[in-house]
């Protein structure tokens, strides 16, 4: 259900530095806010951001509460083979989403 | 000096011509988007479709829109079709006015004529996630048109309650929307950049609020800022504020989802 926006270049050449970003759609709450009637708002957040290149991990986040809603992340790799970039969010009550792009590398 | 009493002569005749033009109004090739205020960085996440948080809403609009809901079965695409062409332009024109209730309604009031009326599915609520979603995802079919609000003797009056509305003090502060808006923008208000109030971008994903809002949620933010009890969404005083404010900023290029800091 979760929305997740990537970007990664659909052409590389090999040994290229590629930029990839990523962004998730989550609330992020924080755990410390209260609502209007006093009661704690029970933490909501990713904890963990991985990407795999072909099954390699090329990149991963650990994630915490003072990070912002939809948190974006922007990084890079070198484009060494044709493939999948997989990328994974986990969280705070089984919150699990995944997105993947194919990359072709000449 | 010189030039400001031409700017007052130029502005007197005007009221006197037109009965429309106030002091202090900005001229149309002054006008400037929120978005030119804006930092460098700000302005890179709204251009970069996949940085833009607001695409996220758009993506789920685009959901939902595809989607059969209420006791007809129905989906907004059913009726509309693809709405890259169907809904292509519909932002840039809203406020409108709606022939049943006899005023303009905004473009979340239009999607729940529609949810309501065709797919007899209850209203979203305002504010709601789906019902940003989905005003998001239609607006973002205007990207790059040209605001294009139609007057007639319809809703002129309307029109003019909002302008009223614009220029009138209230509040505890005792402070009108022009006064910021139209006379002192590009100055700082507590380190941020006052715009001009030109609703380019909405629903627009504000950085404070860490999601999506309406025009009406930034309304009410004003009105609450100069210390006025704020109008609740939906209210006719809000959608007449909206009209006017679209009107001012016509043929600007709408944004949305627009972001904001």
């Amino acid at each position: 259900m979760a929305n997740a926006l990537v970007n990664v270049p659909p052409r590389a050449r090999r040994g290229e530095v590629i930029e990839i970003k990523t962004l998730i759609s989550h609330p992020m709450e924080t755990g410390y806010r209260r609502s209007q009637l006093g009661t704690p708002i029970p933490r909501d957040i990713v904890r963990l951001f991985v990407c795999t290149y072909n099954g390699t991990e090329v990149f991963r986040a650990e994630l915490h509460p003072a990070i912002a809603a939809n948190p974006f992340f922007v990084f890079s790799t070198v484009a060494t083979e044709s493939g999948t970039l997989a990328f994974q969010w986990t969280g705070d009550n089984g919150f699990s989403a995944t997105e993947s792009a194919a990359i072709t590398v000449d | 000096m010189s030039g400001s009493f031409v700017r007052l002569l130029a502005a007197t005749a005007l009221t006197l011509l037109a009965g429309t033009a106030f002091p202090g109004e900005i001229p149309q090739a002054e006008r400037r988007s929120g978005y030119d205020f804006m930092s460098r960085e700000t302005r890179a996440m709204q251009d970069d479709e996949t940085a833009n948080p607001g695409m996220l809403g758009v993506l789920e609009g685009g959901t939902l829109w595809a989607r059969k809901t209420g006791a007809a079965g129905r989906a907004c695409a059913d009726c509309h079709g693809d709405a890259r062409a169907s809904m292509k332009g519909v932002a840039a024109r809203y406020p409108a006015f709606d022939a049943t209730s006899k005023r303009p309604v905004n473009l979340e009031q239009r999607i729940n004529v529609c949810r309501t009326e065709r797919q007899q599915a209850p209203a979203l609520a305002y504010e709601s996630r789906e019902l940003l979603a989905l005003t998001a995802f239609v607006a973002r079919q205007s990207r790059g048109l040209p605001i294009d609000i139609a007057v007639d003797a319809r809703v002129q009056p309307f029109l003019d309650n909002g302008r009223a509305a614009f220029y009138r003090r209230q509040g505890q502060l005792n402070l009108a929307c022009s006064q910021c808006h139209d006379d002192n923008w590009g100055k700082r208000l507590a380190g941020n950049a006052i715009p001009q109030a030109h609703p380019t971008g909405y629903p627009v994903y504000r950085l404070e609020w860490q999601s999506l809002g309406s025009l009406q949620r930034r309304l009410r933010n004003c009105l609450v800022g100069i210390r006025a009890e704020p109008y609740e969404y939906g209210a006719p005083e809000l959608v007449e504020l909206e009209l006017f404010l679209m009107w001012r900023a016509r043929g600007m290029a709408i944004e949305a989802p627009g972001v904001r800091p």
